[in-house]
Formats: structure tokens, sequence, C-alpha cells
């Protein structure tokens, strides 16, 4: 037993220093004004303000939307990527883009969505003109929802992948139609997978930043961006740590919404 | 009564390279219990999942009531699976997973009900309802799983190993209530099985296969008695099988001698297989034994001592006896013409058929 818990000191170590102080000093210094004196000034500055509240909206909104697009993707992707005879190296092709770096990424997306990028080449070859694609709410969704996609695949394409064969058979030889063994048998077999995808998608998502800079060209604000502006521009911690309070809320939230339910009894 | 159900008209199957049937014919006949026995790869959880329509044949007919069903998909035949894992649905309890192919045709909430009460008490379980699957055992899931598929109301139930991963105790408990189910609803059942002893005790009829190929069917009587070549002798029940020579009708001679028998039809000194099942052998003295076996070793087996012996002629001799013997000592061993049982190489079944009609009348 004592050599079990001597494995577990580094990352204990790591958890302390990395994650748990770091949770305490944000909480701490979301109670501290700019003077360094204890105040709730911050929660009410947050709070009394339509600025934040509209905020904190954008990014619940933003994060909503980038979730379902990537879900509306992913889950029959999934679902066709399951019945491939090669699944495994398919997968790998998805999931290999999550193995460059985001800001390359990021940056390729300016290269092909700019004024002068390939997808206003393209258009001015069919014979229109040049549109605005970058800096939009549109784009800046799309990129997100592309950079996110994999994250949704993963989890859904285990969870389906794990249904066994003979289910689907037993439903078929039941009497079930395609679409009647899909919603009764695949679909709430998938559903872990598909919290477990929501999870790793939404979360994130709301406290995305840099994308709504290169890409949404600030046109989008959500509270990633104004956690950024109050630390690096405006100086001002102690409402960028309420702020990350108020989003490690909405993960909790989150979590607590799309946790594993044990489902009993008839409906 | 007899009224033919499925028929197999030169069915085959094959996957990319491998065939796992070749050229299977097969009649069955409604409300008879069928059993499809082999080893694993024979090709018999094919010919279920052909039947059932998970897969398709890549030539010839498939022949339901009459109507060929080749392309008719798995969820408009009227047959129900009780798979291997039983395959219940774990999102669902017992009253949902009975009553899932029900409430697919829309029958009313109370119909559904009574059914599922109905085919609950039918195999012991009545009360389970609103169990979770996972709670409970591999007997009970297994019980669930035929309620769920007998509440379709199949005209053919099919079952794939269905007793497999169930305890020694329970799976004999399991046979006799198949057994009794079956003549009880009077519907037909292909059961599938690799345990020759389930087969036998179960069984109208037996499909013995190997090799994606039917060897010999008939009921399980005829197919203990009478196996038609070395692989059936060998696979059902235990079997001392010797080379020999017919030297005339009702004439063989094996290790060494010239015996009696019953059976006849093959050319003079035609070379022949020599089946002799431990328990028609017996142990005597020296002086009465029509051979004279060396005792090498035995083990009790409950009900009895399993006795391995070898003649003169150094041929391996099973014995299933009553009483111990002395190892090392020399018995005769004795036996009747009628526990003869001699297979003609390469004979197929219609010849073997043919053969049999043609002496015994």
């Amino acid at each position: 037993m004592k050599n079990r818990l001597f494995y577990f000191i580094p990352y204990s170590l790591w958890l302390i220093l990395f994650v748990g102080a770091p949770i305490v000093l944000m909480l701490g210094e979301s109670f501290l004004s700019i003077s360094h004196h204890f105040t709730l000034a911050n929660y009410q500055d947050f709070l009394g303000s339509g600025t934040y509240l509209q905020m904190t909206f954008n990014s619940v909104w933003y994060a909503f939307l980038i979730t379902l697009i990537t879900l509306i993707v992913s889950f029959p992707t999934a679902l066709f990527l399951s019945n491939l005879k090669y699944k495994q190296f398919w997968l790998l092709l998805i999931i290999l883009p999550t193995w460059i770096n985001l800001l390359l990424k990021t940056y390729a997306f300016i290269g092909l969505l700019s004024k002068d990028g390939s997808i206003n080449h393209f258009i001015e070859l069919l014979g229109f003109a040049p549109q605005q694609l970058l800096f939009t709410e549109a784009s800046f969704v799309l990129v997100a929802a592309y950079i996110e996609i994999p994250f949704m695949i993963l989890p859904i394409f285990n969870s389906i992948n794990e249904i066994d064969r003979s289910l689907i058979n037993a439903s078929y030889d039941l009497g079930a139609t395609k679409w009647q063994t899909f919603r009764r048998v695949i679909l709430p077999l998938s559903a872990d997978g598909i919290r477990a995808g929501i999870q790793a998608v939404f979360i994130p998502s709301l406290s995305l930043f840099m994308i709504t800079r290169l890409i949404g060209g600030n046109r989008v604000i959500t509270l990633g961006t104004a956690i950024e502006e109050h630390f690096l521009v405006t100086q001002n911690w102690g409402l960028g740590s309420t702020i990350g309070v108020v989003l490690i809320i909405a993960m909790i939230i989150t979590m607590a919404l799309t946790r594993e339910r044990k489902k009993r009894g008839r409906k | 009564m007899t009224q033919t159900i499925i028929e197999f008209k030169n069915v085959t199957k094959s996957y990319e390279e491998t065939q796992v049937l070749t050229g299977v014919d097969l009649t069955i006949e409604a409300g008879k219990f069928y059993t499809l026995l082999g080893p694993s790869g024979s090709g018999k959880t094919t010919i279920l999942r052909l039947i059932a329509g998970f897969s398709s044949a890549t030539s010839g007919d498939i022949i339901f009531d009459g109507k060929r069903i080749n392309d008719v998909p798995a969820n408009k035949r009227r047959v129900n699976t009780v798979f291997q894992n039983y395959a219940l649905f774990p999102n669902m309890n017992v009253f949902e997973n009975v009553a899932f192919g029900m409430t697919l045709k829309g029958v009313n909430k109370a119909q559904i009900k009574e059914k599922v009460t109905t085919m609950l008490e039918m195999v012991q379980l009545a009360g389970y309802e609103d169990r979770s699957i996972d709670e409970l055992s591999g007997g009970q899931q297994q019980r669930v799983a035929i309620a769920r598929a007998l509440a379709n109301d199949p005209e053919v139930l099919l079952l794939d190993e269905p007793l497999s991963a169930l305890d020694y105790k329970l799976r004999k408990d399991m046979q006799y209530e198949l057994r009794e189910l079956q003549q009880r609803l009077g519907i037909t059942f292909i059961f599938v099985t690799h345990d020759q002893e389930e087969a036998l005790a179960m069984s109208d009829w037996i499909f013995v296969m190997n090799e994606g190929k039917i060897l010999q069917n008939g009921t399980p009587v005829d197919i203990y008695d009478e196996p038609i070549n070395h692989f059936v002798a060998n696979f059902i029940g235990e079997s001392n099988i010797i080379d020999g020579v017919m030297r005339e009708d009702y004439k063989v001679m094996f290790a060494g001698k010239e015996f009696e028998n019953v059976d006849a039809g093959m050319r003079p000194n035609e070379r022949v297989e020599v089946v002799l099942r431990p328990e028609d052998l017996d142990l005597t003295t020296p002086e009465n034994g029509k051979l004279i076996v060396t005792i090498d070793a035995q083990s009790f087996r409950g009900d009895y001592y399993e006795i391995s012996a070898h003649d003169d002629d150094n041929n391996e001799w099973r014995i299933q006896a009553t009483n111990p013997s002395v190892l090392n000592s020399r018995q005769g061993l004795t036996f009747d013409p009628e526990d003869i049982h001699i297979m003609r190489f390469d004979e197929s079944e219609d010849d073997f058929d043919a053969r049999l009609e043609n002496y015994e009348e």
C-alpha cells in the first residue's frame, strides 16, 4: 500500500502545484482590488455589467453552436467509420490533425479564408466578387468546430465500436428496421460517448480566445478573450480571476448536466 | 403433420477465399427439434445465420414455407434467434427486452404486458420485469433471451450454442427445459452445438457437420449406432475404430480374427473400418473371450470404469466396465455380432442409406 502511494507522488505534486494552487490563487485574487485589498467589487462589476453578462451569454452560445455543429458532423462520421473494414486506420487519419499545433492550423485557415486566400481565388474563378470570409462569426464557428471535431469523433467512435454486433443483429432479428435499430439500440448505447464528446468540446470552447482573435477578428468576444485582456492589457488581475471563477463554475455545471445517469426501471 | 418449413438447396457460402459451406442440402420439418452438430468452424453457425438472415448465401436457394427467402431481410423473417452471448439490450430492463419485438409492431400496451408476463412465467422468471440485465445471472439472462425470442411468435426458433456459457449442472437443467418447452409449444427449434451429448439428449434429428458439409443426418440413435465414417464415429461418443477386411457378407476380419457380423452389401475382401463402442465391450475370462487383451490403464468415472487395453495385434481398445480390472492382466474381450458396425471408406450418405435398404429387406 505504501509503495503504491509512493508512485503517486510525482503526479500529486503536479496536481498541487499546477492545478490546486492556481485555483486557490485565482479564487483569492478574485476577491482582491487593484490595490490588493479584500473586496467583492469584482463580482459586483461582473454581475452588474451588461457587457460581461453579454460576454458570458456569447461564450455559452458560441460554445453551444460549436458543440452542436461538431456533433452533427461527428456522429454520422463515427457511425460510418465503425462499419469500415480498416476502421482503426481511418480513425488515425481523423486524429492526425490533432498532432499539429493549434496555432499552425489557425494560421493555415487565415491563408485559406483571407481576402487574398485560396477560397476567394476560387470564388473569383467562378466569376463572383471576393467575399469577406475572415473575421466573421461564421468563420470563427467553422474553424473552432474544425479543430474540435476529432475530440468529438473519438469518444463517439469508441462507444459505437464497443456495441456488440450481435445486439444489432438481435434488433433486426426481432423485427426492427434500420432506423428503429438506430433509435432504440445504437443511439442509447452510444450515449456515453456522446456525453464525453460534448464535455470534451463544450468546455474548452467556453474559453477560446486565440481563434476569436485570429479568425473572429474580435467580432466575437467571449470570456476567454476577456480574461486575456484583463491579465495582459488592463492588468486588472482581480476581475480577470473573477471571470476565471465564473468559467470554472460553468464547467462544473456542464459536467453535472452531462454526467452519466443510471437509468433504471420503465419509462 | 410433417410439413416442410425450411429447405436448403445446394447452398454455398464463401468469405472471400475461404469456403465455409459447400453445397448444403437440408430439409427442416415443422414442429421438430433439430440440432446442427459439429466442431467449431464446421459451418453450423453459418447455416443458422443464413436462416436468420444475418448473412446471405453465395449460391443456392433457401426456401421458407415454400418461398425463396435469400433476399428477404432479417427483420422480415418469421424466425427468431437466441444468441450465444444472449445479446440482451443493456440499456433496457427485462420487461423492455422481452417487449422489444412487440413494441416495434405497435401492439397495444395491455397486450404487451400480458404477453411479457406469460413469457416470463414460461421461463420461470415471473416478477423479474423491472430488473436490469446486469443484475441477472448467466442462466437468468439465458431465460430472458429465450422469452424475448419466443415473445415474437416465431415459426422457427434458432439457438446458437445457447448453453455453452453455463456451468454443467445448469446446462443439464436447461437441456431438459428447452426440450420440454419445444414439445409444449410445438415450434421448430434449430439448435447449434459442438457438444455431442447435448445433441443426443435433446434432438429429434441431428445434422453432423464438418468442414462446411453435412456428413450425416438422422435420429440420435441412428447416428450413434450407425455412424457413416471415421469423423462421425469419433465425434459422437467414444469409439474403438479398427482397420478390417469385409471377407464376405456378414463376415468381417479384424485384429487377426474373423467375426460374424450383421453388415452386408460390400465387395468381397473390401478394406473397411470397424467400430465398436466402449460400452458394448465386456471383459471376461480369457477362455470365453473373442479376443485376448492386456489391461494397460483404468480410471474411475463415477458410474463406470474406463479401461484401456491392447490386443495381441497391438490395437488399442477402450472399454467401459462396471467392475475394476487388474492392471497388466490378460483378459478376454467379448461382444455381440450386432455390436460390430462397419464403415466403408468414402461412402456418401446416400450410398450408405441405399446399401442399408438393400440388404435389410
